[in-house]
């Protein structure tokens, strides 16, 4: 559906305006630190108050196309253009990207991370966040890529500049891990655009995801798409991460500042899995049948080895980071499945995980704050010593945990039901093996988090701290980690906000890899 | 052999030998001021040049815009869309080099003017470069474009460094020429002609024949030592540290450049109907020159040095899509000239921070980077878009000179064409690895004695500045605007 009127302008607006902040902000002098914030804040709230304009003009009764399209040229000499457009997958997205981006600056309104420089610090957010933004919306495969790696070097910068002792190490490792998979993935995209054929057998020469997804990889022999489907699976299960590329995230996540963890956790992971349900699937869904068994033990590898990383740690941030690992190993194994239930499920947990593990890291950032330590054996108490604080990190954990009747649960219980029957042509007693692995890894879920709330918040608190005063929750806190934690509770209740939105698309992918299935 | 003996007046168009003219013109003139005016010239040197440059644009924009193809001495001189860009890429990275050379030069207590006349001379021997067709002038072109280079990297001759940069450059160089004169009297022997569009005949067809395969390998590796490709790559590091920093960035820029022109002329003019020699020998040579260039740029600690072996990597990716020249040359050509275009600027623009940190630090090490972006985050931010873009990320101009690789190499299609663009991926990886190097020093670490006193950009550095960084993110926000580009050459090189 082609967009018209200021309708045309909403999609690019939510993607460029924080960049225009930055640009803004880039001219205002260092000293005028109340301008740089104000800017900074403005432009990200005008892109959610457009974000929110979007989901009300969005139509719902037909959220499986694309709406809000714009279709213009952009690099002729390649046949790439400029298409960005939104459907009932990418409006989740966006909007989760479009809420993290300003809670994230309200929350460092006051303390950016050592060493301070809010001006840079602002304008890498929203840089970031521009990226983000655009990932979502693009519906051009070149379009995607840049904005695939606009995020990278913000996200070094955050990492490598406010980061912790390892932040070298660090920022360099995740910078090094993601640009091998995204070489692979535009080698990839590049095979698509050569080899893709229409239903005529004419070569279609194009870009454009929507027509990528309407032929489905027809034309491309299989063991082409096998390949093809490799170099994304390397660009977004390196992103995503699944094991065993997934040992950049401890580290990044370990050193990243809070705000850089909780983009980290909340938006950026989510551009890998994104990828998986955006592109790899619908573009090869030939490939995709027979790469998921594979993608499926990974996820589980990913879920139980996850879990045990957690049980093992006594960091609390890196605790977390392991939580991701096994988390968005049970997006995989859903997204693997290649059902309805199981993807529809993974995009939920998606969203859901961005929202509960970006909630955590906001926690451990502000206990690392009052306590200078998140070494967990030295930490204790804090339902004594902060018990706002405490009782919001039980609700995160629960939530983390899957309990029913928070968001965390409606992105594993159904996964773990979908794996049960998989998609056509799949091998019915492996996803049942995997089935059975990942409910253990709920069972180890709940062992982690309930032991990680035990340690840090039962007890009294440790005497090392006694003669500190541990403040609570304090203002800026409250405004940043309200929304989360109402959308956390909101979308437990009330999960069909979010299943209503992706059915249709989810339909759209599953349909077409029940077609190959039934033909192949 | 009648046309030895009965000479006729070759035709000469005066409007194709208009930019050469211009050119001759400006730097003649640069030598007859200075001997009249003395000291008093030194003032207006650097900008006579800069004029003479941007004016030689004139007559290329008009042959542009007539758009004939022209050609003269018997093909052996063509003036074709193609030979435009590349001239007036030349013409351009001539001119930021002008304008980084200014304060250097000057402070420098070195002679002036005679340094501008050799850039010209220089710079005239590419622009010839970009028309010669035919091995001869091919090889007039680059002695006439070698031998200025040879002084211009002895400049500092009060230092033994650039001495020794000057004769080692200058040992390698004639070297080179040797080797590839030897080749090209072989590819004459069998051709009979020395243009290229005759030996394309002669030796496109028929049996592999070991004195034709012979010929074209000594071709190609004395031009394999012009762009510094491993294993001919020696000289270039002692050179580009030694040699004064503007001329570095002239020789890794222009130089290189002119070494890359040639080579398309002729491998896809000449000896493209000889695949079975030019696939293997450029896919050897292009995963040889990236990988060992990008593993040796991981150690070193002086920013010279590590621009000098990431500037023979990116050889090494400029070399890529010679190896498919034969099943996608359309495409092969295009990706070459368009990442020729866009590394001219963010390698100009990298040695042009590099110029201006030195101001300030006098070092060129690595290290002396630290703190950069507290006390001067102008500079630090412009480095970080520089190697970004030879780094390959996107948006800043370098990520669709990759990308035009792997469209080329895609194109072509075939295992051992994915392959390359494999190593290829892998290799961004590496080079990544000691761009971070830099990053790291400029963002994360304090500056070396807390020196924090701020840099003065001049205004000649800053005028480079801005030329080459709005060129590189241009390039990488609206990629068409390069692409164009390299769209116009394809067509006519493979059409002559």
């Amino acid at each position: 559906m082609e967009a018209t009127g200021f309708d045309t302008w909403v999609v690019s607006l939510v993607v460029f305006l924080p960049l225009v902040g930055a640009l803004a902000i880039m001219m205002i002098p260092k000293a005028y630190e109340a301008e740089v914030k104000l800017v900074a804040l403005g432009s990200s709230l005008t892109a959610l108050i457009i974000g929110l304009y979007i989901t009300i003009q969005f139509d719902y009764g037909s959220a499986g196309d694309l709406q809000f399209v714009v279709d213009k040229g952009w690099i002729d000499v390649i046949n790439s253009r400029y298409i960005v457009g939104l459907d009932g997958l990418s409006l989740p997205l966006l909007l989760l990207s479009l809420v993290t981006v300003p809670l994230c600056l309200i929350y460092s309104w006051n303390h950016v991370p050592e060493p301070g420089n809010t001006k840079a610090f602002f304008v890498l957010l929203l840089i970031l966040s521009t990226g983000m933004n655009g990932t979502f919306v693009a519906q051009d495969m070149i379009l995607f890529f840049v904005f695939f790696e606009v995020v990278l070097l913000p996200m070094y910068f955050l990492i490598g500049v406010w980061g912790g002792e390892d932040r070298r190490y660090a920022s360099l490792k995740f910078f090094l891990y993601t640009l091998f998979g995204s070489a692979l993935m535009i080698i990839s995209f590049l095979a698509l655009f050569f080899l893709s054929k229409d239903s005529s057998g004419e070569l279609l020469r194009t870009f454009d995801m929507r027509v990528l997804t309407d032929v489905a990889g027809a034309g491309i022999i299989k063991s082409t798409q096998v390949w093809i489907f490799a170099g994304l699976f390397m660009g977004f299960g390196i992103k995503v991460p699944m094991f065993p590329f997934h040992t950049w995230l401890p580290d990044a996540h370990t050193q990243a500042p809070t705000v850089g963890s909780v983009i980290l956790a909340a938006v950026l992971l989510k551009l890998g899995t994104y990828g998986f349900v955006r592109i790899a699937i619908p573009f090869l869904p030939e490939a995709a049948i027979s790469w998921a068994p594979w993608i499926g033990l990974l996820a589980v590898i990913g879920i139980i080895y996850g879990a045990l990383g957690c049980l093992a740690q006594n960091d609390m941030k890196r605790l977390i980071a392991f939580s991701s690992v096994a988390h968005m190993g049970f997006v995989m194994l859903g997204i693997a499945t290649l059902t309805d239930f199981g993807i529809n499920a993974a995009v939920f947990g998606m969203v859901a995980h961005g929202m509960i593990t970006g909630m955590l890291f906001f926690i451990a950032g502000s206990v690392k704050e009052r306590y200078h330590t998140l070494e967990i054996s030295r930490l204790g108490g804090l339902l004594k010593s902060a018990p706002r604080m405490g009782w919001i990190l039980g609700f995160a954990s629960m939530a983390s945990l899957g309990l029913p009747g928070l968001a965390g649960f409606w992105g594993e219980f159904p996964v773990i039901l979908a794996a049960y029957n998989p998609g056509a042509g799949m091998p019915e007693e492996t996803f049942r093996t995997y089935m059975v692995i990942a409910a253990v890894g709920t069972v180890l879920a709940a062992g982690y988090l309930l032991w990680l709330y035990q340690r840090t918040a039962f007890g009294e608190p440790p005497e090392e701290f006694a003669d500190h005063e541990i403040a609570d929750v304090n203002r800026f806190e409250w405004i940043a980690w309200t929304p989360l934690l109402v959308g956390i509770a909101l979308f437990g209740v009330w999960p069909n906000l979010i299943f209503n939105l992706t059915d249709d698309v989810v339909a759209g992918i599953t349909a077409s890899v029940e077609a190959i299935a039934a033909g192949g | 052999m009648d046309v030895l003996h009965a000479f006729t007046r070759p035709l000469l168009d005066w409007h194709a030998l208009a930019p050469e003219l211009t050119l001759l013109a400006f730097g003649t003139l640069i030598t007859i001021v200075d001997i009249i005016w003395d000291e008093r010239s030194k003032q207006i040197m650097p900008t006579l040049a800069g004029v003479g440059l941007l004016a030689t644009l004139v007559p290329i924009l008009t042959l542009a815009v007539d758009g004939t193809e022209r050609s003269m001495f018997g093909g052996a001189y063509v003036v074709d869309d193609f030979s435009l860009v590349v001239k007036a890429l030349f013409l351009i990275s001539g001119y930021v080099v002008v304008l980084m050379s200014i304060d250097y030069i000057r402070e420098g207590d070195y002679y002036e003017n005679e340094y501008y006349t050799l850039m010209l001379t220089s710079l005239l021997g590419m622009v010839m470069m970009s028309s010669s067709r035919d091995l001869i002038s091919i090889f007039v072109a680059l002695e006439l474009l070698s031998i200025p280079a040879y002084m211009l990297a002895a400049w500092r001759k009060g230092g033994p460094r650039s001495n020794e940069a000057g004769l080692k450059y200058y040992l390698m160089g004639v070297f080179a020429s040797a080797v590839m004169l030897y080749g090209m009297s072989l590819v004459y022997g069998l051709a009979g002609s020395t243009t290229l569009d005759a030996i394309a005949q002669e030796l496109g067809s028929g049996p592999s024949n070991p004195v034709a395969i012979l010929g074209i390998l000594f071709v190609l590796i004395g031009f394999a030592f012009k762009v510094s490709a491993v294993p001919f790559h020696t000289w270039a590091p002692d050179t580009y540290e030694g040699a004064p920093t503007p001329v570095t960035a002239f020789l890794a820029v222009a130089s290189k450049t002119a070494g890359m022109v040639a080579l398309i002329q002729l491998v896809f003019v000449a000896f493209l109907g000889r695949d079975d020699v030019i696939q293997p020998f450029f896919w050897l040579i292009s995963v040889l020159t990236m990988t060992v260039g990008n593993l040796i740029a991981l150690r070193q600690t002086n920013i010279v040095r590590l621009l000098a072996y990431s500037g023979i990597a990116q050889g090494g990716f400029m070399l890529v899509p010679f190896a498919v020249a034969a099943d996608a040359p359309a495409r092969a050509i295009e990706a070459v000239v368009i990442y020729l275009a866009i590394y001219a600027f963010m390698n100009l623009g990298a040695f042009t921070v590099v110029l201006a940190v030195a101001r300030k630090t006098r070092s060129g090490e690595i290290d002396s980077y630290g703190g950069l972006f507290q006390y001067a985050p102008g500079l630090a931010v412009a480095m970080t878009i520089f190697l970004a873009a030879l780094a390959g990320i996107p948006p800043a101009g370098g990520w669709f000179a990759k990308f035009g690789l792997f469209r080329a190499l895609l194109d072509a299609g075939g295992g051992w064409a994915a392959g390359l663009g494999v190593i290829v991926a892998i290799n961004t990886v590496i080079a990544f690895a000691y761009y971070a190097r830099v990053l790291m020093q400029m963002w994360f670490q304090p500056a070396p004695n807390d020196d924090e006193r701020p840099i003065v950009v001049t205004g000649a550095l800053g005028a480079a500045l801005v030329v080459t960084l709005v060129a590189t993110m241009a390039f990488g926000v609206l990629p068409g605007l390069v692409g164009h580009f390299g769209d116009v050459s394809v067509l006519s090189a493979l059409g002559g």
